[in-house]
Formats: structure tokens, sequence, C-alpha cells
């Protein structure tokens, strides 16, 4: 347990489901504004929520390579889905971020003007274990690296964030594998964990301070050892529900020794090269930056938008290209998403949550790609496995 | 920590902002290659041999360039650059009085701290005389501090060949050995002909006890690495500069990757033992 000791022992609570109405309320009244999960052209997202009949209340979801419906649950779980394709990183790490603008001054001069970074109070409602680890694989990129990033540091101070545990995860999560899931017990203020058996009911905890005042005042009962104990059967029924898996411990080293394996060509004869498992990943960090002006060149503005290492002039020198085939563009993501982001930043980039696989168009499925190689690879360091 | 490792400011806040410079000259330095100089309108900033600036042409972008004048003058602030994209061209283009952006300086620079002592050689390829020329411009000025200093130059054509003041000077200069050749003459050449790596296995430096510069496109700093380890130059002292696009200079926008590395944070300059690997690998 990491929790900081300063801290008395969290609070543990029961709230009823009725009660979650009240929670939102609460984060509102102390300040904050809350996102989380709803449903929108047929997609969960995270968005603005007001009051609790715009959570996804029974709804499911259905996922697969390549593949993503909701469906009717048949029931009033209001967290019965795994994750959609936002995250937090739309959050904190907008799509597009203005960096600063420029006014000319006479011909040939300009003056800077910087970008407001005033942000809101913002709780951020909803997020998965998997969810709230990318966020701590971001902290340690954007926030705690040798030059802190200062959208993503305004972005992140003050948040309050309200984890839930899962219960039902998708066919293509495999938080198990990464460390990440089904439940965890650090990474938010609130963590909350949907009963559905008996009475519909949440074990609310609150590690921190902030927390623990919203979870002050709340109607609440305290938590019972039934009450502990089904959470337990929800986490562990939840983690016998994950059907995929990806062998963590020599991934480094195995992809690091195979850069010119053939399954490099195979994947890259599938591979559209779009980029959506970059955009959708809650980690990918990367960016480029653009320049605009306005008609008359009188000012100048610089967006910061999120870029994707599938593009083809993502890195050149000179003008030319670095990485001309999609074979290229595909192992520099794995490889950096797997292996060298644990040198970079000691930690892998990948959480487990699936959605590169989900939102992948051709169904590519990195956790099959992986063990694809590591099955047939000649490396002596990565002995092949059956 | 002498003289030559002073410390460097290292923007930490409004890492991405530019600051203000005014351009005081632009010097044509070939067909498609500037030497841009600035003033800051701020107070100067410290930088070290091998680092690079982020610089901003008003409502085009921004381009990482490296700086090319003498770290003892940070006010006297140059950019060498050549025109190849966007920013470059319209780097090349600019007027004396035109206000530019200026973010950095960033990078680690090259370990002339490491070269005290020893013979320091210098290989520089075509623009690949920018990064190296403050290093050599400091090395000179502490001149006591070094055993030989060799400069081997290569350039395309006499036509392609940058610096020729500094050259004509340092060949004047008994401190500096400056050999200088180009792949491809033109009448009234009298230089020597030939590529550059020709010259490593000839020109006096003792291998053992040197630290080499080299900058240059890749293909050359390919061949003269394995011609100085052919003479005994041991890898982990055989600098090189790499250059990538990039969009932020700190180690987040990802583009400067090289497998683990991000050119902008860990490097540019590298030692080979460190980037051979890497490099070796197609389309990494």
């Amino acid at each position: 347990m990491d929790a900081p000791q300063v801290e008395a022992a969290p609070a543990t609570a029961v709230l009823p489901s009725e009660g979650v109405d009240a929670l939102l309320a609460e984060l509102a009244r102390q300040g904050y504004e809350v996102r989380g999960p709803t449903l929108r052209d047929g997609v969960i997202v995270h968005d603005v929520l007001d009051h609790a009949e715009q959570l996804p209340r029974g709804v499911g979801d259905l996922q697969g390579p390549g593949r993503y419906r909701t469906t009717e649950r048949g029931d009033d779980a209001y967290f019965g889905y795994a994750v959609g394709p936002t995250s937090a990183k739309r959050e904190l790490f907008p799509p597009r971020q203005p960096l600063w603008s420029a006014v000319s001054v006479g011909d040939a001069d300009f003056e800077i003007i910087e970008a407001d970074r005033a942000s809101p109070r913002v709780a951020l409602f909803g997020l998965r274990p998997c969810e709230l680890a990318a966020i701590a694989i971001q902290d340690r990129v954007l926030l705690h690296g040798a030059v802190p990033d200062e959208v993503y540091t305004a972005n992140r101070a003050d948040l309050l964030l309200v984890g839930v545990e899962c219960g039902d995860p998708a066919a293509t999560c495999f938080c198990t594998s990464m460390g990440t899931g089904p439940g965890t017990d650090r990474g938010a203020d609130l963590l909350m964990t949907e009963l559905l058996e008996g009475d519909h009911r949440f074990l609310v905890r609150a590690p921190t301070a902030a927390g623990a005042a919203i979870l002050a005042a709340l109607d609440t009962r305290p938590a019972t050892e039934e009450d502990l104990r089904a959470r337990d059967t929800v986490l562990r029924e939840a983690a016998e529900g994950i059907e995929r898996h990806l062998d963590v411990e020599p991934i480094h080293d195995l992809l690091l020794g195979n850069l010119e394996h053939p399954r490099w060509d195979d994947i890259a004869g599938r591979c559209l090269a779009c980029g959506n498992c970059t955009l959708v990943c809650p980690t990918c960090f990367c960016t480029t930056v653009e320049d605009t002006t306005d008609l008359a060149g009188t000012s100048a503005q610089r967006e910061r938008r999120w870029d994707s290492c599938f593009s083809l002039d993502f890195t050149h020198t000179g003008p030319a290209s670095v990485r001309n085939t999609t074979r290229a563009r595909y192992r520099q993501w794995l490889t950096h998403k797997l292996a060298t982001w644990i040198d970079q930043f000691d930690t892998s980039g990948c959480v487990g949550c699936g959605r590169c696989i989900t939102w992948c168009p051709v169904g590519i499925d990195l956790t099959v790609e992986v063990a694809t190689i590591q099955r047939t690879s000649e490396d002596p360091a990565a002995p092949a496995r059956s | 920590m002498t003289v030559l490792d002073a410390p460097v400011e290292v923007p930490t806040r409004g890492a991405l902002t530019s600051r203000p410079y005014q351009v005081t000259s632009v010097r044509h330095q070939t067909h498609d290659i500037v030497t841009i100089d600035v003033a800051p309108q701020q107070h100067p900033i410290a930088f070290k041999p091998g680092q690079f600036d982020m610089v901003y042409v008003y409502g085009v972008g921004e381009a990482a360039i490296s700086i090319s004048s003498d770290p003892a003058m940070p006010g006297l602030l140059s950019h060498t650059i050549r025109a190849v994209g966007w920013v470059t061209k319209a780097l090349n283009d600019l007027q004396p009085g035109t206000t530019i952006g200026i973010r950095g300086p960033y990078g680690r620079p090259w370990p002339l701290q490491e070269a005290e002592g020893k013979d320091l050689v210098v290989i520089a390829g075509g623009i690949g005389m920018a990064p190296v020329r403050p290093a050599i411009v400091q090395a000179l000025r502490h001149r006591e501090r070094f055993g030989r200093i060799v400069l081997l130059k290569g350039a395309r054509s006499p036509r392609d060949l940058v610096f020729r003041d500094d050259l004509d000077r340092w060949h004047a200069d008994r401190g500096i050995d400056v050999h200088v050749t180009v792949d491809s003459a033109v009448r009234g050449w009298s230089g020597r002909v030939g590529v550059v790596t020709k010259l490593i296995p000839r020109v006096p430096f003792d291998p053992e006890n040197s630290v080499i510069l080299l900058c240059g496109p890749e293909v050359m700093m390919w061949f003269s690495a394995e011609a100085l380890l052919a003479r005994g130059v041991p890898a982990e002292r055989i600098y090189v500069t790499l250059e990538r696009n990039m969009k932020c200079g700190v180690g987040s926008c990802g583009h400067c990757q090289l497998g683990p590395v991000f050119l902008c944070r860990d490097g540019p300059v590298f030692s080979w033992d460190e980037v051979s690997a890497l490099l070796d690998v197609r389309e990494l």
C-alpha cells in the first residue's frame, strides 16, 4: 500500500444507489465541475455531468477487436460497462491546446500573448482503475519530467478523481496483465464499487482528505463485513472474466530483440496507419504544433494538437521521412508503448484498457501480436513459448 | 567545474513560449544557407557548444536550429540555417530588423571538458559546421587546455563551403590544424578533392588520447566513425550530433525519438557507443 501515511485510515462507507445524485450534487456544491460517463451517439463518452440521469444507467457494452456496441443490460447498473473511446487524457491533455498567440507590431515586430491557463475545478467521475493508472503514467511523463508540461500541470491542479472499480470488463480488457485492475486502492480521492447483488449500493472509500470531505457530507452507513465481501466477489468475478493476456515480464527485451521480426511485415499488411490506436490510448502523449494567422497577418496563433506516430511526416531528417513504411510506424508505436517507454519513464506505457484493440478499424490486437512474436522469436533471450 | 562547463539556465516555466530577438544581420553563406545574427530584447541566456534553440518566425512556425556562435558572447547569438522546409525557408528570407522568437537553449552539449588534456578532432560535413563551430571557438579561446586541435571539413563543392571567414582565419592560426576537402571541385579550386572520411587515416592526432566531435549527414558520420574506429579511437570518445524534427525541445512531443532516446533531451550529442546500434536499425 503506497498511500501516504499522514492521512487517517480511509473512510469506508456504503452509499445507496439512489445516493449517486446526492454525490454529484455535493461535488457541484464543493465547487467542482463534474465530468463523467454519458451515452452519446451510441457510445459511452466522458462529458459534463449535472445529475445522475445523464449516467448511462442500465447500459452495457460489447467490445471486441474492431467492434463496439452498447447494449441494454436489463438492470439498473450505473457502471455496467467498460471504458469507451474517451479517457481522462481528453480532459487533462486536450486534443487541441492553445500555446500562445502573438500580435504584429509594425512591419517587423510582434508581441507574444501568453495563453490563459486558468481552468475550472474539475472532478472526473467514474474513472476505472486502468484510467487512474493511465493518469499516473501521464503524471510521470508530463508532470514529473525535467520540464513539467504547462497545460497538463494547470489541468491537473485541484483535480478531484472519483474512481469506480470494474465489475463487468470487456472482452478487450487485459488490466490483470498490467497490474492496473479490475480493482484498486489508490489513484483517486474517492473509490466506488457498485454492488448489484442484494440492495443496489456502492461501497465508497476515501483515500484522501478531499475525498473524505465529500464522503462525510453524504447520507451513508458504515460498511459491514458483508459489504466488503460483496466487493471481493465483484472484483474476483471481474478478474475471472478477463480473457486477454499480455506476458509483461519479458516484453522489453522480447520486442527490442525482435525489431526485424517478420511479424511486423504481417501487421503492416493489415494496419491502415490511421492512428486511431494513438488517439484512443489514454497515455499516448505525442503532439505537434500548428501555426496560423488571420487573413491580414495581424495576429498569429500557436496551437498544440495530438499527433500520431502513424503519420508519414511524424519523424523526418531534413525533408526525408524516417519511417517510410507502415511496418516501421507500427513497430515504433508498439515498441514505444511496451518497451522503450520503460527506458524513458520507468513504467510501461500500457494500462491494459484494450481501447487500441476495440477502436482499431481492422481489429489488430496487440496482445495477439506480442504473443505471436514471442512464440516465433529466434532471440535466445526471449525463448519461444507454446 | 570549469569555465567550459558553466551552468546553463534551463527554462522550466513558459518552456514553450518564445522570447523576442531582433535580427541584426543576415549573412548568406551559400545559395541556400544563411547565418542569422540576433540580439535579445531581454537579458541574454548562456548556452554551451552543441546546444540548439527553437526558432520561431511570426505566423510561419518553429524549427530546431543549432546555435553557431561563440558561447562566451551569449548576447550575440547566431543560428546557421539551410532552407529545407517552410520555417527554414522563411528564416532564409528574413530581413535585418525583423523580430523572431527564440526559446532554449536545449540539449546535451559537446563534452569539451572531457577533451581537455587530449587531442580535439572536429569532423564536419556541409552545414554540420554549425553545431561544432561554438566548440572550436571555445576550445581556441582556452587553447592551452587541449593537445592538438584538428578540423576536417568537407563540403559537396566549393560553393557549398560555409563559414569561409572562419576557415581562412583558422588556416592562419597555428593553434588549429585545418583540412578542407570537397566532394567535387570546380575550376579555380586548388584545394583537396575527395570525401572527408578519407582524411581520417592520415591527419596527425593521437587516436588513443583524443575526443572526436562529428557532425554531418548520417552516412558521412557512419563512414567517419568506422574510419575512426579502424584507427583505434574508442567508440565512447567519438561524439556525434543527431538531427530529427522537433516540436517541443524538452522531450514531450515525441517526434525526435530514436528507440529509447529523445534526441532533444538525451542528445542531440551522443557518443558512438550510445547510438550506433540504434542508427543501425532501418527506419527506427
